[in-house]
């Protein structure tokens, strides 16, 4: 039977920052794809059925306890797996990626759900694991390696944003958990050779020529480095107040490529300026601190963890698209969350979302 | 088991604030590097996306030229100057498309629609109004400048044809991507106005002839006007593609065939290599990269003959008389005749209450194989399918690939037609009637053939039981000359024949050119010994001379030479042309002497260069056309 509470405990703030959110970015998407081909449905109305799509997820996800997922989390975490090895047998090769499975009626991405699935996994290891003061070497055994293989899998396709993304998550949840000073000063002395042995056998020419690009644009103002200028210029000409609403010289002539994708935030940042910047800023940072206070507020150790790796996923996602598009970053195709264009990103965020709800509202339950 | 605390005892509530500084933290540079781009750097940013604003060029990369087996150009590529409109640059735009009409004299409508068609692309992106102009249209506009602001003249290479028409059913034609193939996995890295190959070879080895695009990074000021080259990365040029066909032997092939619409498919016996290939009437491939006049468009889809038709690939016939070796091959590995079985014809042969006629209205009298080959005598081949019965002659037929396409690596090849019993169930729900097995026989009735199909067939009685798959490509080799791909013969199949089935059908058609009464005689060569079969397959029942040209007879001619050690097949189809013994054998025997004359067999006759004087001695020229005829051929209308 439904429980009453439940309801008076819904957490209408978390769901008002996230429509907030979202609607700024349809708002945006409309602008940033004024200027493209009338062809078919408008992105911003595609982006609106999304939202609609991913709400309703979000809402089926915090109905049911989220206490379920943790029977599930072993299995999850498997089949996923074992559809990131498929992708790599038998995936679809699309521009020199091998990232989908053809389903018949869809392509899938699994590398996109293994994002929520390790969350679910590393919640239910560290929940049923005994720590007393941190992580050990010897304890960092399993987890690295329910970590190190999607991510390697992830990394094979290649898909150099997502396996970085699936490890800061893991990474994240290690460090909530915790882990010894003596460990982690290990793992950084072994990772120097890996990432020496990754730049030189692991990674494509094409993702090496980004990080190069990244240190020095000019080097290929026409490839890769073009991103990086124009995105600066973009976000720097929008000055204090912006050029205003579907005014951005830059985006509205096209110089910015993908600009209603990965570079949705530099026609925000040239179109409303510093101060539209801030409000974004700060409406991400409420949403990420709202969702590591769930996690504080939660009463079981499961719960905490979950909350703890979504607000890590945001985090990451929002850290690495914002740095890319200002040039602090390579550019590496990571969505901004409920914000760029993109039926997956949006699906994902939304279940993420819908897991913070879940947990938030059922913390009065024990 | 449920863990109600935080890990570490309490000290999950210390971590959790941690993070959340370090999460603020991190928030705090993102904020700080846009306080420094957007306030402190802001003016510096400001300025260059007011005046120095990157453009990209794209670069159109020259495809891949088509070759000959010796090397010899088919396709290149030609420079061609096109007037590219920039949208942002243009002040007005109605003025400019004014203008643009009438120094080039084009109808301004076109413009307008070529103009809407690139709206929706990025405003500084070049878009192509009109291409192919003249070096007079050109210097005209740099003469205008002033009065056409955001107006470019680009180069970029085309498809130049080397000998016009050409092989051009063969080579195919190029046209702009459309909707749909943007939107297939094939092209997805090609762009709205590129272009590419629309049917044959240009077609088929798309992937190869096409190279990469490049482009050039501009830098212009405020007004859109050209600064600097920042960047720029080549284009590079497509593959090579080398074909199996010959060159002089396909031009023989297209002359012989003049006029007359219908397909030459010239093979090698041994290799399965085709040395000719050729669909009448052609049309100009070069039209189709310009600007096809409407009134050449109109006139190739209202011509009866089909110019657009590849009718070597596409074309489907009655096999006629020529069947006539399938059957014979049939009844000889059945047992059911001989060389010395004789049937006697006098002029038809009653079936049921159905006469079925034989060309030859006043009969053949006793006929042997030999005979019935040489003369192409249809009651012969009534009885022997009678006795067959429709599918032990389909069975033959399949052996040598009839029926299914061969396989030629172009799109949209066709397969024809066996019929067998369990075939017409399927197709039309009835129950196959012994008095349909008669013209089948002799290639009628159902039966559906490609010219490939029978130049394959030929070239397996030739070689005596190897089935080769059709081979158009030799290799592909890159720019700098290396070889990408090198193709080798590949047999499809065997058909598992007695060799004494061979000699025996051989002989018949080599009597069919070369003996009195033979109906091939047209296709003789002096100094090579040439086999074949003519045909002669009905469009309507009971067909009559002078009637019109859609309702006369399509004429078949398939051969061999030399006749002792097999190198070449060639089957020729000529639509309409009533009697395969003088449409189609004259032009086998043309395309013949051409393969040999390139060989160094046949010597070439020495044309005469100045004119006979009074009392001066006249050379008597090499070839056949001065040599008396030993044997009249066989009269118009004889040639089944």
């Amino acid at each position: 039977m439904f429980d009453r509470r439940l309801f008076t405990n819904f957490d209408w703030t978390l769901l008002a920052v996230v429509l907030l959110i979202t609607a700024f970015g349809v708002i945006n998407i409309y602008s940033a794809s004024s200027s493209y081909r009338d062809i078919g449905t408008p992105y911003y109305l595609k982006q609106l059925y999304w939202i609609f799509a991913g709400l309703t997820l979000c809402l089926t996800v915090c109905s049911l306890d989220y206490h379920m997922l943790e029977d599930f989390a072993y299995w999850l975490y498997g089949a996923v797996l074992v559809l990131l090895v498929l992708v790599l047998v038998a995936g679809k090769t699309t521009m020199g990626a091998t990232r989908w499975i053809n389903l018949g009626f869809f392509n899938m991405q699994p590398s996109e759900p293994m994002k929520i699935v390790i969350i679910m996994t590393f919640a239910r290891f560290f929940s049923r694991y005994p720590i007393f003061k941190g992580l050990t070497l010897k304890d960092l055994v399993y987890p690295l390696l329910i970590l190190g293989m999607p991510a390697l899998l992830i990394m094979k396709q290649p898909d150099l944003g997502t396996a970085v993304l699936v490890t800061l998550i893991g990474g994240s949840m290690l460090l909530f958990v915790g882990v010894r000073w003596s460990a982690l000063a290990t793992l950084f002395a072994a990772a120097v050779p890996i990432v020496y042995g990754a730049w030189n056998f692991g990674l494509h020419d094409y993702q090496k020529k980004r990080i190069y690009n990244f240190l020095n644009p000019d080097l290929d103002p026409l490839g890769s480095g073009y991103h990086i200028i124009q995105s600066k210029i973009a976000v720097g000409s929008g000055a204090t107040f912006g050029k205003g609403f579907m005014q951005g010289t830059q985006s509205q002539l096209r110089f910015l490529p993908e600009q209603h994708t990965d570079f949705a935030f530099s026609v925000f940042a040239e179109e409303w300026g510093f101060a539209g910047c801030l409000l974004m800023l700060t409406l991400y940072l409420f949403l990420v601190l709202w969702g590591l206070g769930i996690a504080k507020r939660c009463n079981d150790r499961f719960g905490s963890l979950l909350a703890v790796g979504v607000s890590a996923m945001l985090f990451w996602h929002i850290v690495i698209n914002m740095g890319m598009v200002i040039g602090l970053l390579p550019v590496v195709g990571v969505p901004l969350p409920f914000f760029s264009y993109g039926g997956t990103s949006m699906v994902t965020s939304m279940v993420g979302v819908g897991i913070l709800l879940n947990i938030s509202m059922r913390r009065f339950m024990f | 088991m449920k863990h109600n605390i935080l890990p570490d005892d309490d000290g999950g509530g210390r971590r959790i604030i941690g993070l959340s500084f370090g999460a603020f933290a991190i928030f705090f540079l993102l904020l700080s590097r846009l306080w420094y781009l957007q306030v402190v750097n802001a003016d510096d940013l400001i300025n260059q996306s007011e005046n120095n604003r990157l453009r990209f060029v794209p670069v159109a990369a020259p495809r891949g030229a088509i070759l000959d087996r010796n090397g010899k150009v088919l396709v290149s590529n030609t420079p061609s100057f096109s007037v590219a409109v920039i949208p942002q640059d243009v002040k007005d735009k109605e003025q400019l498309i004014d203008n643009l009409a009438r120094y080039l004299n084009l109808d301004r409508n076109e413009i307008e629609t070529k103009w809407n068609k690139g709206q929706g692309r990025a405003k500084y992106y070049p878009l192509v109004v009109a291409s192919g102009i003249t070096r007079d249209q050109m210097e005209f506009l740099e003469e205008n400048r002033l009065s056409l602001s955001g107006v470019n003249i680009e180069m970029k290479p085309i498809r130049a044809y080397a000998n016009g028409t050409l092989a051009s059913h063969l080579l195919g034609y190029l046209g702009e991507v459309n909707e749909e193939e943007l939107t297939s996995e094939k092209y997805q890295e090609y762009n709205a106005g590129d272009y590419i190959g629309k049917s044959g070879i240009e077609r088929a080895w798309e992937s190869y002839l096409h190279g990469t695009d490049g482009g050039r990074q501009i830098e212009v000021d405020a007004r859109g006007r050209f600064l600097r080259t920042v960047a720029e990365t080549g284009s590079s040029v497509g593959n090579t593609v080398v074909l199996t066909v010959d060159l002089n032997l396909q031009k023989a092939a297209e002359e012989a065939m003049g006029d007359m619409a219908g397909a030459v498919v010239a093979m090698d016996v041994n290799t399965g290599e085709i040395l000719a290939f050729s669909s009448n009437p052609d049309y100009d491939p070069a039209l189709f990269t310009g600007r096809m006049p409407p009134d050449v468009w109109k006139k190739y889809l209202e011509d009866e003959r089909h110019p657009l038709e590849n009718k070597a690939l596409k074309g489907m016939y009655p096999p006629g008389s020529t069947f006539k070796i399938i059957t014979a091959i049939a009844g000889l590995e059945e047992g059911l005749i001989d060389q010395n079985t004789t049937v006697e014809c006098n002029g038809s042969y009653k079936f049921g209450n159905a006469t079925f006629r034989c060309w030859e209205h006043k009969g053949h009298g006793t006929v042997n194989l030999k005979r019935s080959l040489r003369e192409s005598c249809d009651v012969f081949y009534y009885k022997l399918a009678e006795r067959l019965g429709v599918n032990r002659i389909a069975a033959y037929a399949k052996r040598f690939g009839l029926g299914t396409p061969m396989g030629i690596g172009l799109e949209n090849e066709k397969g024809g037609i066996i019929p067998t019993d369990e075939w017409k169930l399927k197709r039309f729900g009835k129950k196959w009637f012994a008095g349909e097995t008669l013209p089948v026989g002799i290639g009628q009735g159902y039966v559906l053939t490609t010219p490939i199909q029978l130049a394959s067939m030929i070239a397996t009685v030739a070689n005596e039981g190897k089935i080769y798959r059709p081979q158009l490509v030799k290799r592909v080799v890159d720019a700098d000359g290396k070889v990408l791909k090198e193709f080798s013969p590949q047999v499809a199949g065997t058909t598992g024949l007695k060799p004494e089935t061979y000699r025996l059908v051989k002989d018949g058609l080599f009597a069919v050119v070369n003996e009195p009464r033979g109906t091939g005689g047209m296709a003789r060569l002096w100094e090579v010994k040439v086999a074949g079969k003519t045909g002669s397959s009905q469009v309507v029942r009971d067909s009559k001379a002078g009637m019109a040209y859609k309702y006369r007879d399509h004429a078949l001619f398939v051969a061999f030479a030399p006749y002792e050690k097999p190198e070449i097949a060639v089957a020729v189809v000529v639509e309409h042309g009533e009697h395969g013994g003088s449409a189609a054998a004259p032009v086998t025997g043309k395309v013949l002497r051409a393969y040999f004359e390139g060989k160094g067999v046949i010597k070439k006759p020495v044309p005469k260069v100045k004119p006979l004087q009074d009392g001066e001695a006249v050379a008597e020229p090499d070839g056949a056309e001065a040599a008396p005829a030993p044997v009249p051929p066989a009269p118009a209308g004889s040639d089944r």
